[in-house]
């Protein structure tokens, strides 16, 4: 192949580290801090998978002893879905796509050297950290992690007295959420700085790779949602520990008159979701740009309607600021507001339809390759359809009524922004692991585990909008004390198995994962033959990714099977003249 | 297969570190620093840092806001009574110290200017480097008034001034949860209290820079965006005086 | 592997559809006026959702096994997408969701818009950790005072809600753990939470409603069948979260009255 075109970039950001503490601990090389960022979120999913199935095990055997742990308590099946939420939503969910996939990719598929500020993706990184250690100290305290849940309405959560675990344990949930909030401003402030001002020659906006669009759309989402969750933090640990009344009014805990008056518990809900339902983008979005990087790669075609795919995140992103009331339909909120809440909510159903709709014109006459990480992209498409179409449902306050804090609502948001974004984020794995390790991961046991998991997932959330049909309000340790929930006895049974068998496969993939770094057969610089740049560099890239090179750019990112090609790919930075859009 | 061959390699000449104290290799500002191969391409991480603080400024502007519209909320909310079963209005305005408050606005706006002038001071001395560095020449005298250090004086004073302000406010009956509002009053002036000496320490790690051994393009870089956020400060606290004193 | 796939995304849409189709796991029993419109609205968003689902999810699964790579010789197409046909969706999705939307308005306009008709039973609900508390205004018709400090929930009743017993308008309050209400008669609630927030949720009712501490929310509903419905708590409120379910005792308007002279009685 001729000489590809490349502008001498001769230094990098910061000379590469010698010593194991500069090189794996502390390192500046956005590549490391990716991977630190993985490794955590593979912690906290272990830790939060966990949570659920101790969940499951005690909704159906309430009685059962578990090992090291005993019977279940009601209480403590309140801290477990608390702690399985905030872990699950703010360092899986969060942290894995954008700071572990985005941390890893964003600056190589736009051909920088490093992020634009290396120190500080550095201390983000161990922000995080911390603030993952503060969380996990609740379950240690005395009185154990709070069980106010993931939202921490107050007053429950802005009072000592509601019940155990809201004491110490309170405090730390929320410091912990606080020192997240000021670590992902530090990532998103990072992310913006280094799409805008670090892109390499010919790498204009709309030759991003889709990928990229979606981390920077989500960095501006963080940007603006950490600010408000953190000022909501605060009053939090005000009302908490210095008497103020921010969020508490006149109320009596158990036949005692606390000193609070005149607060609001609806000023938590509003600040919360104002954070909240950004949040859920922040979680999908990344998912999306991987599941449009790969169905483009995989079928050997251009991804249908680029254009639109961009304005379809910017839409989402935008809209996603207002829309956080649908949260509140049933809160004592002006019914009024439901009404504008509503068809915001609605709208956003657009350009979640433009992008399904975009998908499948993909694939749509291409050439589709079935490896793992198209496995997981296909099934993020098909779990992305069925917790979407549930959202209708749930965003109109008529039907509202009948749904709000039901199961129901339960399995909608683990479908859509639980099991679609960790499809996305095993997509991203499997379709990564060669650049990341310099090896391949093995295929059988990919695939394996991906039919696994998508039956599985289906079989434990699908079956979750029955059970809020039929009535069964979410948050509750033991359903049947409600005599009409006694039929949903053999259907919670059957679901909690589902669960035993898909958290028992997923132990398939981290044994995949661990193996192949090792035993791995070696991967080329391009495996999957894709166009982006991440794939123009050696495997694993070196310290300044492209070896004292800046990449130019000169096609957009999917350039597939293109006409009088000599391959069925055109890289980004290939100088071919072939007539290409964008 | 290797799909990235280089078409040119260059190897770029080693910077010039002798001399001047102009390029040493330094590590610092957290971003790019082109120090040992390449010049360091000061320019553009100027550029980059201002891009930075600007986009900083969203989230900060964000907690602003949403305390803003607590606020705002908190004051238009009436109150169950619970003997009555009726909603009463029961908000209690703060009776604010406000020529104390004044004063300290004017510290605050002072030391906004001397940052603005410690900001140009860096600017001209950077861009006379090469001029000074050529022998013979003379400049004359320089103006060598310690803009840097009167903005930290000023801004410390503004500091200090707003911890009297809160010792008149005790004094005056209003602590931290006696009402909705002055629980608002603190929680602003505190919030806005702790950004500012985030921005008095970062002057005075730019002061101290030069005894560290970082160049004066590198000081130039902090001296810059500092100022940038100092004034980002004054019209930030502009705001929450604003109001605290008028949307009572 | 594209059969397989075929094969699995096809099993999966069925066998979900098929659950919601039987109705095998469908709403409770409705046993109220607003009822058979929310169910109606149910039916139709899922027959329109069910309908894009089954379409969605079938042409994914033919997707990828009729354009699976075959060997070499067949070409992806090279296409960058229709313009067109975006639009046209677009637009199709766009007036599919805005109309369900404004289809579904009228009937949260009748629940929450409207007050209470003039003829309606005042019902003031309360809750707390973990029981709630119902209070009928008596024959006066006027809720009495309660106070904070009166507050004992041990005591239960009365005692539980603070009734403050020196208000002669309290006199002949009535305050029970199970709530009887008359049917066909329209009730106008007022909730209320003395701790932290609880959700008023009578799922035969086709009623939900957070009651927050700091507010006093009126809702209405009418109940249209006698018989006993479970009543829940929709908001985590702590530990006792799950136990705090209460009854409904929709009865006859005789019978009503006859419930309520009697509690009436025993206050005397």
């Amino acid at each position: 192949m001729a000489a590809q075109d490349v502008h001498a970039h001769t230094a990098h950001a910061h000379a590469a580290p010698q010593g194991f503490v500069r090189k794996y601990v502390f390192s500046l090389d956005h590549k490391v801090i990716g991977l630190q960022y993985f490794f955590l979120a593979l912690t906290a999913v272990f830790v939060g998978m966990i949570l659920s199935l101790l969940m499951r095990i005690h909704l159906v055997w309430p009685g059962a002893a578990i090992p090291l742990i005993g019977e279940i308590k009601p209480e403590t099946y309140l801290s477990l879905l608390t702690m399985h939420g905030t872990i699950m939503v703010f360092f899986v969910l969060t942290t894995a796509p954008q700071g572990g996939f985005g941390n890893y990719f964003l600056p190589i598929q736009i051909g920088a050297p490093d992020m634009a500020f290396p120190v500080l993706n550095m201390l983000s990184f161990w922000t995080t950290f911390v603030a993952f250690v503060v969380l996990i100290c609740a379950f240690f305290v005395t009185g154990g992690a709070p069980l106010h849940g993931w939202t921490g309405y107050a007053p429950l959560s802005a009072l000592t007295n509601t019940g155990p675990g809201e004491q110490l344990g309170a405090d730390l949930w929320i410091t912990s959420i606080a020192i997240f909030c000021v670590a992902s401003l530090m990532g998103a402030l990072n992310f913006i700085t280094t799409t805008l001002d670090l892109r390499a020659k010919g790498m204009t906006m709309m030759r991003m790779p889709l990928t990229v669009w979606s981390w920077f759309i989500t960095a501006i989402l963080g940007l603006l949602a950490f600010g408000v969750l953190l000022s909501a933090g605060i009053l939090l640990l005000l009302d908490r520990n210095l008497g103020t009344s921010f969020y508490i009014p006149l109320v009596v805990v158990n036949g005692q008159v606390m000193g609070h008056k005149g607060g609001s518990p609806l000023l938590w809900q509003h600040l919360f979701w104002f954070f909240g339902h950004p949040e859920v983008y922040i979680a999908i979005l990344p998912g999306m740009g991987v599941a449009s990087q790969l169905l483009s790669t995989f079928s050997r075609k251009p991804i249908f309607g680029y254009r639109a795919m961009v304005y379809a995140i910017m839409a989402i992103g935008f809209l996603g600021f207002m829309v956080w009331g649908h949260h509140m339909f049933m809160s004592g909120m002006s019914p009024y507001s439901a009404f504008a809440f509503s068809l915001m909510t609605m709208a956003i159903g657009v350009p979640s339809a433009i992008k399904t709709f975009n998908w499948l014109g993909t694939i749509h006459r291409g050439r589709v390759r079935f490896q793992t990480p198209m496995l997981f992209a296909i099934g993020f498409v098909s779990l992305f359809v069925s917790g979407g179409l549930s959202g209708p449902f749930l965003a109109q306050p008529t039907l509202d009524i009948p749904l709000h804090d039901t199961a129901f609502v339960v399995g909608h948001f683990h479908l859509i922004m639980g099991v679609a974004a960790i499809f996305g984020m095993f997509a991203a794995t499997y379709y990564w692991f060669p650049k990341m390790f310099g090896r391949m991961m093995n295929e059988r046991w990919g695939r394996i585990h991906f039919f696994i998991t998508l039956v599985g997932a289906y079989s434990i959330f699908m079956p979750m909008h029955y059970l809020g049909m039929a009535g069964q309000p979410r948050r509750y340790s033991q359903f049947t004390e409600l005599a009409y929930l006694h039929r949903l006895i053999p259907l919670n049974t059957f679901m909690t198995y589902a669960a035993i068998v898909t958290i028992a496969a997923q132990f398939i993939f981290v044994i995949n994962l661990f193996w192949s770094m090792k035993k791995g057969p070696k991967a080329s610089d391009n495996p999957w033959e894709a166009t982006t740049l991440e794939w123009t560099t050696s495997t694993p890239p070196p310290h300044d990714n492209f070896g004292g090179m800046t990449p130019v750019v000169h096609h957009g990112p999917y350039e597939y099977s293109v006409p009088g090609a000599a391959r069925d790919f055109i890289m980004q930075n290939d100088p071919a003249t072939v007539t290409t859009s964008h | 297969m290797a799909t990235f061959i280089p078409a040119v390699e260059i190897r770029a000449p080693q910077g010039g570190h002798g001399g001047s104290d102009s390029h040493p290799p330094l590590r610092g500002g957290g971003d790019g620093e082109r120090g040992r191969n390449g010049g360091p391409d000061f320019g553009q991480r100027l550029r980059r840092a201002r891009l930075g603080l600007a986009v900083a400024t969203a989230p900060i502007v964000m907690l602003f806001v949403s305390f803003a519209s607590a606020y705002i909320f908190r004051q238009g909310l009436p109150t169950l009574d619970d003997k009555s079963q009726a909603y009463v209005r029961e908000w209690m305005p703060v009776n604010l110290p406000v020529t104390l408050l004044l004063v300290n606005t004017i510290l605050l706006a002072v030391s906004s200017l001397t940052a603005e002038l410690a900001r140009r001071q860096i600017t001209r001395q950077v861009a006379l480097l090469p001029v000074r560095s050529i022998p013979g020449v003379s400049l004359g005298r320089e103006t060598k008034f310690p803009w840097l250090g009167s903005t930290v004086v000023l801004g410390i004073g503004f500091l200090i001034g707003q911890a009297f302000a809160w010792r008149e406010l005790a004094a005056r009956g209003f602590y931290l949860a006696t009402s909705a509002s002055s629980s608002f009053v603190y929680l602003l002036m505190a919030t806005h209290a702790v950004h500012l000496a985030g921005g008095v320490a970062v002057l005075l790690y730019a002061a101290a820079a030069s005894l560290l051994g970082k160049s004066l393009e590198s000081r130039r870089i902090v001296v810059d965006v500092t100022a940038w956020y100092w004034h980002f400060m004054l019209v930030l606290w502009a705001g929450i005086f604003a109001l605290l004193e008028f949307a009572s | 592997m594209g059969l397989a796939l075929l094969v699995m995304i096809w099993l999966i849409t069925f066998i979900s559809t098929y659950f919601f189709a039987a109705k095998t796991w469908w709403l409770p029993q409705g046993a109220s006026t607003s009822a058979p419109g929310i169910d109606h609205q149910f039916a139709f968003t899922y027959l329109l959702m069910g309908i894009v689902f089954v379409a969605a999810q079938c042409a994914l699964g033919y997707f990828v096994w009729k354009y699976r790579e075959r060997g070499a010789g067949a070409v992806a197409d090279y296409s960058h997408g229709n313009t067109k046909l975006e639009i046209v969706w677009t637009a199709l999705t766009a007036i599919l969701f805005i109309g369900l939307n404004l289809m579904g308005s009228p009937i949260w306009a009748a629940e929450r818009f409207a007050p209470a008709d003039a003829g309606a039973l005042p019902v003031e609900v309360t809750g707390m950790q973990f029981a709630w508390y119902f209070r009928y205004a008596g024959p006066d018709g006027k809720f009495g005072a309660t106070a904070p400090k009166l507050m004992d929930p041990s005591a239960g009743n009365e005692s539980a809600i603070g009734l403050d017993t020196s208000d002669p308008a309290a006199k002949d309050d009535v305050v029970t753990g199970t709530m009887y209400l008359p049917v066909n008669r329209q009730v106008d609630l007022t909730l209320r939470a003395v701790d932290v927030i609880h959700s008023f949720f009578v799922p035969n009712m086709r009623f939900k409603q957070d009651a927050v501490p700091g507010l006093a929310i009126h809702m209405h509903f009418t109940p249209t069948a006698v018989g006993d419905y479970e009543i829940a708590c929709a908001e985590l409120c702590g530990l006792g979260h799950y136990k705090m379910h209460g009854m409904l005792k929709v009865v006859s308007a005789e019978d009503f009255e006859k419930w309520m002279a009697a509690r009436e009685a025993e206050k005397q």
